[in-house]
């Protein structure tokens, strides 16, 4: 026995040998002959044995016949023409001279099918991600049974998961055509957990009826058909609702981050700083301007770059919003109108100021490698997780603001000179370097925030002219001096926002957004979270 | 309390200690700022009217002569581009006067009146894209963008609009009732200050995301456009150019007459004394409500027509005319000419966009830095406005 084994392998070893030494060489001379001369079943039946077997050389071989390029010559010789060099179709060595005469091979409609859903199937063997992707895509378009094993081997062996879905689909589609009842009902069955539309419109299309006739004749095929079906839509309905709170919550988040800062200045100090949109901007900018040395200092941390980008961020607006602070804002302390308009001019000259350093037009910020892609849930709703992590970095910044307002030396400062000027005079606090401070805090905070919108949006001179009617919606709406409220509106707001727009379009929905805090407002002037008091002058 | 009116008083919202310190310190600023102009029993002093006067007579008489009757070469002839400048800088200045009305004399701050002066101007567009006729691009009886939306028919709100008198109506309609309700529900909640300034920029930002909508029905992006005529007169006639010019300065002369009467009667020294304490007025036994909402409706009004006299002669209207940033400019051109004066929103309007013309021409890059640094200037340094300065020296 160990001798007829070692004998076996030796063949095989020889075998192997002569397929690698002439390219294309394994291809059976029958199956070509086939192909070349017999009639059209005869000519479909070789090319679903190339794509069942799918030995080397059969998608060149598919591929040229395709495209024209198989000759017949006299009673039994195939060649392939391919810009003036001729080899056998068979064996792949070349041929000179070129015999004379040469006869196309007649391709009809119905070969040209198969012909392109066995090159797909044999494509499926690529190493190539995409060149699977595409051909799995193919084979939806529509497939038969000869190809029904070169799929489900694919199937088997394919490890991208999006990939894997289609096959299963186009593998059950085929099988759905079968004669036999309980290959369908298995067929059904597998379908049942699949995720993509596809599979939805493919039971859709069998519960159809056309006339007096059920596109599917055997109602036990149909009853699983209906119960599949409706597995799949549970789940696109559960799926398309988590996506739908989750992109809520990622606007929530940012109109969050967007509005942090401004609880501080507005809520806080009372400052109406129109030009907070721009300390965003600045923020974006630094992001930029930081990704950008990383790339010419340092390419090989290009990914650790926005780690560097948000104290950078932060201090930029931070200096800025001092700076603000310190020239124009401190002279107009008690005149919210008259703030309101020096800050607009402060915002006009910082947009004109970044037109002129980086140009009227977008600047790219390129993500890093760890936040593209995202994370798949169930029913193929894909989380991106730049949303995630500005989710989450939302939150992070508002624990910072709380712990730093509300536990350390500066925040007591900030909550004394706010809540009674003269008597945190009175008892030695500097009020103007605390005004100083807490304003940068609240334009460092309106950095972070452009460090993060940065990821995710166009960085330009205009990006801060978007952001500031929306953040005083949210302060506004929370309650003026009430960080809780703030979160709440701000969140509130993104999923409302949201929902309408999958009721009403995008644009109508912000509108009805504005009108319903408009209206709300009239209600309840002093916000949702509002401290109980008593006052005549309101 | 039983004086005061009954919405006053069920309304008096709990405020927070916050809230009501920041608008407290808005009462103190007001207070504090320089003295503004206690309004007088006449109209106008003797050389007030002399000067009232001559300034009308030069706008529609002199100047649309100036440029019709003389010839291009003569030294004193009023080239056209000139002439629709000047008419559109009144229209602006129309829209500072309205500003100064509820800024200045009844402090409150709006930044929408961007929105008023808009709607006005679609009113007229209206009118205007209806003469136009068959003589689009499409040479369709609707104008071409609802065309080219594969429209049938006017929706209902378009109809009648082919009448100059229906429009005229509505030009002083929408503006007026849309001011009436909003500033009946404001004002009754007793929405003051930075609030309120901030829910009209809200307002206006809302008109303008639904008028960009193509399917509002107003031309989406584009707006109106390629106006042909205006009552049977060809738009683009120096002829009609020169008339639109004097009726514009009819109108900024009517405006500012109304306007002193307004603020120098009983009415406006109720209003002078709101702005500067409004709760001392309540417990004297007014409703503030009313006269607010008297002056915020007119002001709005005013701006409609101003809207409607800038539309024909500009040539365009677009939802740009209703972003929050046009109508913070508004705002400023006050600021510089001087509130509560409003003779200085007149000359601020002239002041600020005759520097823009010039500036956008010669120094496109520094417009911004300018209009920036004015906003700041004038806030921090001269908060009684270019007027101020005259005043002072006199």
């Amino acid at each position: 026995m160990p001798i007829a084994a070692m004998l076996r392998r030796i063949v095989l070893f020889v075998t192997l040998a002569a397929a690698a030494g002439g390219a294309g060489a394994a291809l059976p001379a029958d199956t070509v002959r086939e192909l070349a001369f017999g009639d059209n079943d005869a000519k479909i039946k070789a090319i679903h044995d190339l794509a069942a077997t799918a030995p080397d050389g059969a998608l060149a071989l598919l591929e040229a016949l395709a495209a024209d390029e198989v000759k017949t010559s006299g009673e039994s010789t195939v060649l392939v023409v391919r810009g003036g060099k001729v080899v056998d179709a068979a064996t792949g060595a070349a041929i000179s001279p070129l015999p004379e005469p040469l006869d196309d091979i007649v391709v009809n409609n119905r070969v040209r099918r198969e012909l392109a859903s066995a090159m797909a199937a044999l494509k499926l063997a690529s190493p190539d991600r995409a060149v699977r992707l595409a051909a799995a895509k193919a084979l939806q378009a529509g497939a038969d049974e000869g190809v029904l094993p070169a799929i489900e081997r694919a199937a088997a062996g394919e490890t991208d998961a999006e990939i894997r879905e289609l096959l299963t689909v186009s593998g059950a589609s085929i099988r759905l055509g079968s004669p036999d009842k309980e290959v369908r009902i298995t067929a059904i069955r597998a379908l049942a957990d699949s995720t993509s539309p596809a599979t939805r419109t493919l039971l859709i299309g069998l519960l159809a009826k056309k006339g007096d006739v059920w596109a599917e004749p055997d109602g036990d095929v149909r009853a699983e058909a209906d119960k599949s079906l409706r597995a799949i839509e549970g789940r696109f309905a559960t799926g398309e609702l988590l996506a739908r709170v989750f992109s809520g919550l990622s606007l929530g988040s940012i109109l969050l981050l967007a509005a942090l800062g401004l609880a501080i200045t507005y809520g806080l100090m009372g400052v109406i700083n129109m030009a907070h949109g721009e300390l965003i901007m600045i923020g974006a900018y630094a992001t930029y301007v930081v990704q950008n040395l990383f790339r010419q200092y340092a390419p090989g941390l290009f990914d650790a770059y926005l780690l560097a980008a948000l104290p950078v961020a932060f201090m930029a607006s931070a200096l800025v919003g001092m700076a603000m602070e310190r020239t124009v804002i401190r002279f107009l302390y008690g005149r919210p109108l008259e703030t309101l308009l020096a800050t607009w001019g402060l915002s006009l000259i910082l947009i004109q100021a970044m037109r002129t350093i980086f140009g009227a037009q977008n600047v790219q910020v390129e993500n890093p490698a760890w936040m593209s892609g995202g994370l798949t849930m169930i029913e193929g709703a894909v989380l991106p997780w730049s949303r995630i992590v500005i989710i989450g970095f939302a939150f992070a910044v508002l624990g910072l603001v709380y712990v730093l307002l509300n536990r350390t030396r500066l925040g007591l400062f900030v909550r004394g000179v706010t809540q009674n000027r003269s008597m945190a005079s009175a008892l030695g606090v500097p009020t103007g370097r605390v005004d100083m401070l807490a304003f940068g805090l609240g334009s460092g905070i309106a950095g972070l925030a452009g460090c993060a919108l940065s990821q995710i949006g166009n960085v330009g001179p205009d990006l801060g002219q978007s952001y500031i009617v929306d953040s005083f919606m949210v302060v506004v709406l929370g309650g003026v001096g009430q960080l809780a409220g703030t979160v709440v509106a701000g969140l509130g707001l993104g999923v409302v926002n949201k929902f309408l727009e999958a009721w009403s379009g995008a644009v109508l929905a912000k509108i009805i957004v504005l009108v319903f805090i408009i209206v709300f407002i009239q209600k309840r002037p002093q916000g949702l979270f509002a401290l109980k008091g008593r006052m005549a002058d309101g | 309390m039983t004086v005061m009116g009954a919405p006053v008083a069920s309304s008096a919202p709990a405020a927070t200690p916050r809230g009501s310190a920041i608008q407290a310190a808005a009462a103190r600023g007001i207070a504090s700022r320089p003295s503004l102009s206690a309004p007088t029993r006449a109209l106008f002093t003797r050389r007030g009217w002399a000067a009232f006067v001559v300034a009308l007579v030069v706008v529609t008489v002199v100047l649309p002569a100036a440029n019709l009757a003389l010839p291009a070469g003569h030294p004193l002839h009023v080239p056209d581009w000139f002439v629709t400048l000047a008419g559109k800088i009144m229209c602006y200045a129309i829209v500072a006067l309205a500003m100064d009305l509820i800024w200045g004399f009844a402090g409150i701050l709006s930044l929408g009146h961007g929105l008023f002066f808009a709607l006005g101007g679609y009113a007229m567009g209206m009118y205007l894209m209806r003469s136009i006729g068959r003589e689009g691009v499409y040479a369709s009886d609707l104008p071409d963008f609802m065309v080219f939306l594969d429209w049938k028919a006017y929706p209902w709100y378009w109809s009648f609009t082919d009448h100059f008198w229906y429009a005229a109506l509505l030009v002083v309609l929408v503006p007026g009732v849309l001011a009436f309700v909003f500033g009946w529900f404001a004002f009754r909640s007793r929405i003051k200050g930075v609030y309120f300034s901030i829910i009209t920029q809200a307002l206006t930002y809302a008109f303008m995301l639904l008028f960009f909508r193509n399917d509002t029905g107003f031309g989406g992006n584009n707006g109106f456009t390629d106006f042909k005529r205006i009552l049977g007169f060809p738009i683009a006639a120096p002829e009609t150019r020169a008339t639109l010019f004097a009726l514009t300065g009819l109108a900024l002369f009517g405006a500012l007459l109304v306007g002193r009467f307004v603020v120098t009667s009983k009415l406006g020294r109720v209003l002078a004394a709101i702005r500067d304490a409004e709760s001392r007025v309540m417990f004297c036994g007014y409703n503030p409500v009313h006269y607010k909402l008297f002056v915020w409706t007119l002001s709005a009004v005013m701006c409609g027509i101003a809207g409607a006299l800038y539309v024909p002669q500009v040539g365009i209207i677009n939802p740009g005319e209703m972003s929050p940033a046009n109508s913070i400019e508004i705002a400023i051109w006050t600021a510089v000419g001087g509130r509560g004066t409003l003779v200085g929103g007149i000359v601020g309007a002239l002041l600020v966009n005759g520097a823009k013309s010039w500036f956008t021409v010669a120094f496109p890059e520094f417009w911004l830095f300018f209009l920036g640094f004015l906003f700041i200037a004038v806030t921090v340094f001269l908060p009684g406005g270019v007027v101020s300065l005259f005043r002072r020296r006199s």
